[in-house]
């Protein structure tokens, strides 16, 4: 690979006053790839988000984005963020949406309709035949779908999940994680998704990402899940539990992973 | 204004009489060539304020800032009726005023709950100030009156050139940052993950809905700016969803009240306010009845849902039971 990565941190700390959030943090996302972040909540996941995008400067060590170092409105990163209740009242169609993440950030009222592009990210999804529909009345999934074409706007080198699938039911979460797993395949465009709940991405993730109060851990899934990795992250007892084919978390009880963890 | 009533009443001998001359007060077009002549000045503001009402309430429904307009409406009555009491210009006083709502709103009140209890307590105190100084002012009561419910007669070639000003500048501004404030206010999250800089848009966007706001208070009056700031981009957006349209029935809505509105007021002895107001929200009725039956039938042509049920899906639900504790 003679190309710069698409994500690139080394020696990488953030810092808030005295706390520390996360600290030498070493790590290479390649082109194409599926890096898998989790966390409780207070972990930093947020905060390496807005690192990436260039919304929050580090205290320690290099972040960069194919080979530069992260700014703010990088065209090469994507995002996509949680699910939310949009108003039905908001005059915004699905196409609108998808346009702002081709330019809308300029200045200007922008006169060019960028249909055909538009069209054809809608399409990529599986949009089309709600591409007219005010996003309120879109159900979480097609929103999600929506979402996807929006962050695609910009052809990025990194996509950015931001707990997509929050309040999302267990065939639109498959659905979702199934489409992001597909993008990649067909753009390229390496993934780094944040989440609460690893077993709806298990069957895409090449690596995980673990942040916790007592360090991080970073490797296939089935290296940095287990009892004692995890018991030595968090510096109390935790067991990883794995049932056809998934993985049950089970510690204090305020680290308890489970489906029903839909809130921040 | 009672008084007047009263002393037409008495006036006029029979029931039938005193309706006659309501009516005749609310619509009396003898004369009305002359009329239309004297409110020239009056017919090209209602348009312009039409234009940017029309256009700036689009981004005040997107924010959610109806409340806010309310409010800096008020304290720019009380700019207004300051300048009244202190003999400089309304037009100055009514500018300072709102603009300076605006940006307190703008800067106390960036979460919504925060936002609205700011208004609730600046909005009272603007008209409390208000009628302070209109009670002070000694000059004609008509003047008064005109700054809460809305004068036609008032706008001379002077004012006429500040308001086109302002509006030129509220519009050119609004153009600028057309895209990235749509981008912030339909979905903040990602313009600000795009480096859109969400809370300098802001601030931008207070300060022209500050300027917006003061001119609409010289035609409407400040009780009812909200008949052209809010109710024609609210009835847009009954029916269209488009970036385009919305915008574009904004103003029609809102320039058709206006002038509408001044064109009817001409003919009676009341002020224009009512007038712009029945207007503003006949067209809101029809605008929500059309777009009921719109969303009643569907948007747009949508094929059925596919009920598909993959393998993967199935078992998800199932190792999902497992997981119920």
């Amino acid at each position: 690979m003679s190309t710069a990565a698409p994500l690139a941190l080394t020696g990488a700390g953030l810092a808030y006053g005295e706390r520390s959030v996360w600290s030498g943090l070493d790590l290479t996302v390649g082109v194409g790839e599926f890096l898998t972040v989790l966390g409780p909540n207070g972990s930093g996941k947020t905060s390496l988000l807005r690192a990436i995008l260039g919304l929050q400067p580090l205290t320690d060590g290099r972040l960069e984005i194919l080979g530069r170092p992260a700014r703010r409105g990088s065209k090469s990163v994507g995002y996509i963020p949680q699910q939310r209740l949009i108003d039905p009242a908001t005059p915004v169609r699905a196409r609108d949406l998808v346009r702002m993440g081709i330019d809308g950030d300029r200045w200007g009222p922008g006169l060019r309709s960028h249909r055909a592009r538009v069209d054809e990210l809608l399409a990529a999804v599986g949009a089309t035949s709600y591409a007219d529909v005010p996003l309120g009345l879109l159900s979480g999934g097609e929103q999600q779908r929506v979402r996807i074409a929006q962050a695609l706007g910009t052809s990025p080198a990194l996509l950015l999940c931001d707990e997509p699938l929050l309040s999302l039911d267990l065939r639109h979460q498959h659905e979702v994680t199934a489409l992001i797993h597909e993008t990649r395949e067909a753009t390229g465009t390496a993934i780094v998704f944040v989440t609460h709940e690893i077993n709806p991405v298990l069957p895409w993730t090449d690596r995980v990402l673990y942040l916790a109060p007592a360090g991080h851990a970073i490797g296939a899934p089935d290296d940095v899940l287990t009892s004692a990795n995890l018991t030595a992250l968090y510096g109390t007892p935790v067991e990883v539990l794995r049932s056809q084919g998934r993985v049950l978390i089970v510690g204090g009880d305020e680290h308890t992973h489970h489906v029903d963890e839909a809130h921040e | 204004m009672i008084a007047q009533l009263a002393a037409s009443t008495v006036a006029t001998s029979t029931l039938t009489a005193s309706g006659d001359d309501w009516w005749s007060r609310m619509f009396n077009f003898d004369d009305y060539g002359e009329l239309l002549s004297l409110v020239h000045n009056s017919i090209i503001a209602g348009a312009v304020l039409g234009l940017v009402g029309g256009l700036i309430g689009v981004f005040v429904m997107q924010r959610d800032l109806a409340f806010a307009v309310h409010g800096i409406s008020e304290l720019s009555f009380a700019g207004a009726a300051a300048a009244l009491l202190f003999g400089i210009d309304v037009v100055l006083g009514s500018v300072l005023g709102s603009v300076l709502a605006a940006l307190l709103i703008g800067v106390l009140g960036t979460r919504a709950r925060d936002r609205n209890s700011i208004i609730g307590v600046l909005m009272p105190f603007g008209l409390g100030l208000g009628v302070l100084f209109l009670s002070l002012y000694p000059g004609r009561a008509a003047n008064k009156f005109g700054l809460l419910t809305g004068q036609i007669v008032a706008v001379d070639d002077a004012r006429l050139g500040v308001l086109v000003a302002i509006s030129a500048v509220v519009i050119a501004g609004l153009l600028v940052i057309w895209r990235p404030l749509t981008f912030a206010s339909v979905d903040p999250d990602v313009a600000a993950a795009r480096g859109v800089p969400t809370r300098a848009l802001s601030f931008v966007f207070m300060l022209l809905l500050g300027l917006a706001v003061a001119m609409a208070v010289q035609v409407v009056g400040a009780l009812l700016v909200l008949s052209l700031l809010i109710t024609p981009a609210a009835a847009a957006t009954q029916i269209s969803a488009s970036r385009l349209m919305v915008p574009v029935l904004s103003v029609v809505f809102a320039v058709t009240s206006a002038v509408g509105g001044i064109l009817l007021a001409l003919g009676g002895n009341v002020p224009i306010s009512p007038y712009v107001t029945t207007i503003s929200f006949v067209i809101y009725v029809v605008c929500r009845l059309v777009g009921r039956r719109r969303s009643k039938r569907g948007w747009t042509r949508r094929p059925a849902p596919r009920s598909r049920t993959s393998p993967d899906v199935t078992s998800g639900r199932s190792a999902s039971d497992v997981d119920v504790r």
